[in-house]
Order: C-alpha cells, then structure tokens, then sequence
C-alpha cells in the first residue's frame, strides 16, 4: 500500500492511499498529487539511508511520498 | 545510527529552493572552509581593537580606568552576541500546536533511525551526517560541525507557512531534514549563515536540554 501525505497544521494528513493493482486508486492519487504540486508543495521521497529525492511525477510502487512546503533563508 | 547524506551527488536533483537565490555560490566544502576563515579575520577584527584601547587607555591616563572597563566589556559583549544569534537559530519558535505534535513527532520519528530518534525525543533536535559533516537539524535552523568538530556554522532557516496553517514543532524539523536529504549543498546555499565558531561558543547558549545534542555531533568526528 503506497500512501501520499502532506504535512500541515494537523501533524500530516493522508491524502491518497493506493496499491500498484488499483488503477483508480491510484489515479485519484495522481489528481491529489498534482494539486498539491499546483498549490506550491514540493513532493519528497524519503531513500532511507539519510537520501531523499524530489518527485515530479507519481510513482505507481512509491511507498510513503511526503508533501512538503519550500523553504527559506531565516 | 543515521547514514551519511547521499542526495546531492552530480545526478541528484538540484533543491527547487535554489530558484530563490540565483545569486549565491553554491555552499560547499571549500566555500564553508573560506567562510570560515573571512569570520575568524572578521572577530579578531571586531574583538581586539577594544581590548587593546583598554589597554593604551589606562597606560597614557590611568584614571581612564573607568573608560576602558567600558571598553572590556564592549569586546565582550559583541562576540557574545554573535554566538548568541548562532545559538538562536535552534532555539523552539512560533506555537507548540501540542494537538498535533505527537502526529508529526511520529512521521519525523519514521524518518529517523533509532539512535536519532531518541536523541531527537530528549534533545528536539535531529542529528543527521552528511558530505559536509554532521548537522543539527532543529524548527527554524541547522548546525553543521565541520573540521572534526572543531568548527560549527550555523544555518537560519525557515518554511513558507501561510496564514494559520502553522505547523507543529516536528512537522518544521522534517521539512527542514527532507530539503537536506535531498541537496545538502543546496540546503546549505538555501539558508541564511548566521554564525562561524567554535562549537563551545555556542554550546553555553544552547538550551540545556539541547546540549546533549551538539555532544553527540561532535562525538562523531
């Protein structure tokens, strides 16, 4: 089971779940990922072993894809 | 224990962030090195002229006493309050939003291994090591421990939140380590330099709870 979050005020909310089978679930994610992506967010795959990569595209077989916003100079 | 950084590699994707400040140098080894060097020029240049003046002060008039203590304590105080502003970049800011942090303190515990997690738990910093040495990652700012430890930049960084939609203390801390996971470097050109020193200048500034923390950091190198 593949998930999309966003980080936000309520600590992080799912916005999709999907599975490599499930063809709507999984676009209704890709719809979902790419507001996300319109409303400014920077989609996040963590590596694991201290490596993440930025997404521009929905992978079917992501594992947990992570919303973040941009950051800045303090 | 964390694994060394590894996202920012020639292939890697370069932060989006970058877009942002097209005129920076890109901050990597070298550049840390000269930064390094123009803030030890730079203290020396601001702490010594007051001590010294202290000194020809008292020598030509020794009842300009009065007037070179005020001189002494200048040189001081304005070291101090460089180390400060370093200090200052991890310290806990904005709301605790306490409803939601053990939320976030979950997901930003799935991004840690164990031995950062707990630190992280004890001290609200994440530890993480990476090409250009080991960071602090806190809310608002990181520490990198360059040089085996014996030198430490302080970073001020901060999210692009809008409105009420503020995020919990943990949420901050995982954007923060997610931008560096993936561009170390750029991470380090995104954010504001806002201290170069010595890791014990900063240390007596942290808060307590925190200083465990810069402990471990320098424990690996």
């Amino acid at each position: 089971m593949s998930r999309l979050i966003r980080m936000d005020h309520t600590g992080h909310t799912t916005l999709a779940e999907w599975t490599a089978a499930d063809q709507a679930a999984f676009e209704s994610a890709v719809e979902h990922f790419r507001c996300e992506l319109e409303d400014g967010c920077i989609a996040v795959h963590d590596l694991g072993g201290g490596k993440a990569e930025q997404l521009r595209e929905l992978p079917r077989d992501a594992g947990l894809v992570i919303m973040r916003r941009p950051i800045a100079g303090g | 224990m964390p694994e060394a950084l590894a996202g920012d590699g020639p292939d890697a994707l370069a932060l989006p962030e970058l877009g942002q400040v097209p005129w920076r140098t890109r901050t990597d080894e070298r550049y840390l090195r000269r930064y390094a060097r123009i803030w030890t020029f730079w203290t020396l240049l601001y702490a010594i002229p007051f001590p010294a003046a202290a000194l020809g002060l008292v020598l030509l008039e020794p009842l300009a006493f009065p007037v070179a203590l005020a001189c002494l304590a200048h040189g001081w105080i304005i070291p101090e309050l460089y180390a400060y502003r370093g200090a200052s970049v991890l310290r806990p800011k904005g709301p605790r939003n306490e409803h939601s942090e053990p939320v976030a303190q979950g997901l930003l515990g799935d991004l840690l291994d164990h031995d950062p997690r707990e630190l992280q738990r004890r001290t609200g910093l994440a530890l993480q090591d990476g090409r250009l040495g080991t960071w602090l990652v806190g809310e608002s700012g990181a520490l990198l421990l360059t040089a085996g430890g014996r030198r430490v930049h302080c970073f001020c960084v901060r999210l692009a939140e809008a409105g009420d939609r503020r995020l919990p203390p943990s949420d901050r801390i995982a954007h923060l380590l997610l931008a560096l996971r993936t561009d170390e470097e750029g991470f380090a050109t995104v954010a504001n330099h806002a201290f170069c020193g010595a890791p014990w200048r900063i240390r007596r500034r942290l808060p307590p709870q925190m200083r465990p923390a810069l402990d471990a950091a320098r424990g690996r190198h």
